[in-house]
């Protein structure tokens, strides 16, 4: 039961983009074409889930014991930059089809601050086991993928409105966001 | 390009937020007010200063293959510094900045001008152009910062102007309205760029 509304309040009521402003890039950038979000969201969860799984264990069981805090940015930098490229390589290997499907997104993940930004979060939960933040960090991947799909959904539609000049592009598409982060707003007190 | 215009296009010409449209997630995230705005501004422009003058002067040794690799170490130890800075000395804007001060290292501005301006020219230069464009990066998140401010609480820098029993408009310190206001703030940006031209 906690579990499920964990998964719930990450995805709906603290949504990674519409209400904690992390992965804003990729939201704003390519998201016009909802298969391509779609899968862009897949290979999203599939990295954070990853690389939190990993940051965390090396956080517990190498950097706290020798008091090498200072070192977590750049330490869970590299982990996850080593990991993408791990994972392209080896799903380039064993599954060509997948690797067709989500590789010509992964190297952009490595800078996507959602990554880092989750796992550097869960550590600053000291009641987080390991378990904890690896399922804090796919329910929080599913709340980007389904943010980005409404928003590919959205933007398709906003295609073919008459826009002022000025306010074209990212503008326009910031005021959509702003009104969708709006009605997430609605979803504030469903878990307490 | 004479050193002024290095130092003077991150500001206005090629803005980093407004125009460049990089590093949305810090001009979102800690713009409630334009403290936090000009705090983080600051602290990004340290680390751009610093990466730009170390990596134009290491331009030479790293091999060409691991330079991303390689300038993201650089970044990170500077975000690091920075970081500690922050809070042993101001540890209530550590407070309110969060996560996004370990997160400047994948802030795209600061990889985007190692890679585009520190890696093919000279330190003075690098050195400017970080300067320009951090401040640059400064004034939009402080300006961001004191819209939200001014309509959301109905103050600026801290201090209220409308009557203490007044509340402001709430809903521009929350989330959408960081959204709303950038939005806005681009599109008069670019309306007035035009009818300057």
């Amino acid at each position: 039961m906690e579990y499920i509304l964990m998964v719930i309040s990450c995805v709906f009521v603290n949504n990674i983009i519409l209400s904690q402003f992390l992965g804003i890039c990729p939201f704003l950038g390519v998201s016009n074409k909802i298969s391509t979000s779609l899968g862009r969201g897949v290979a999203v969860i599939f990295v954070m889930t990853l690389a939190t799984l990993v940051t965390s264990l090396i956080n517990t069981y190498v950097l706290v014991p020798l008091n090498l805090l200072f070192l977590q940015t750049i330490a869970f930098i590299l982990v996850i930059a080593a990991l993408v490229q791990m994972l392209e390589i080896i799903l380039k290997k064993v599954s060509p089809s997948l690797y067709q499907a989500l590789g010509i997104f992964l190297p952009l993940i490595t800078t996507n601050c959602a990554v880092l930004g989750i796992a550097i979060a869960v550590t600053q939960k000291p009641e987080f086991s390991i378990l904890d933040s690896t399922l804090y960090a796919t329910s929080m991947a599913i709340g980007f993928t389904v943010a980005i799909v409404i928003f590919a959904g959205l933007r398709e539609q906003l295609d073919f409105v008459k826009v002022p000049k000025a306010m074209r592009g990212v503008p326009i598409a910031l005021i959509t966001a702003g009104i969708l982060s709006l009605a997430f707003m609605g979803f504030a007190n469903l878990v307490k | 390009m004479s050193k002024m215009q290095i130092l003077l296009k991150g500001i206005v010409k090629e803005n980093p937020t407004f125009v460049l449209v990089l590093g949305m997630c810090p001009s979102l995230g800690v713009t409630t007010s334009a403290i936090n705005g000009l705090g983080m501004g600051l602290a990004t422009t340290f680390v751009l200063l610093m990466s730009n003058i170390l990596i134009s002067m290491l331009k030479n040794f790293i091999p060409d293959k691991v330079r991303i690799p390689a300038f993201i170490v650089v970044i990170a130890t500077f975000v690091s510094i920075v970081d500690l800075l922050i809070q042993g000395f101001v540890p209530a804007l550590a407070e309110s900045l969060g996560l996004f001060i370990p997160l400047i290292v994948v802030n795209c501005i600061v990889l985007g001008r190692a890679e585009a301006f520190a890696s093919k020219n000279g330190v003075v230069d690098s050195a400017l152009d970080g300067i320009g464009m951090g401040l640059g990066f400064t004034c939009a998140l402080t300006l961001i910062g004191l819209c939200r401010e001014m309509l959301g609480t109905g103050s600026a820098f801290g201090y209220k102007f409308i009557a203490p029993a007044a509340d402001g408009i709430l809903v521009f310190v929350l989330a959408p309205g960081a959204f709303l206001v950038l939005g806005l703030l681009m599109a008069l940006i670019r309306y007035l760029q035009k009818a300057n031209k």
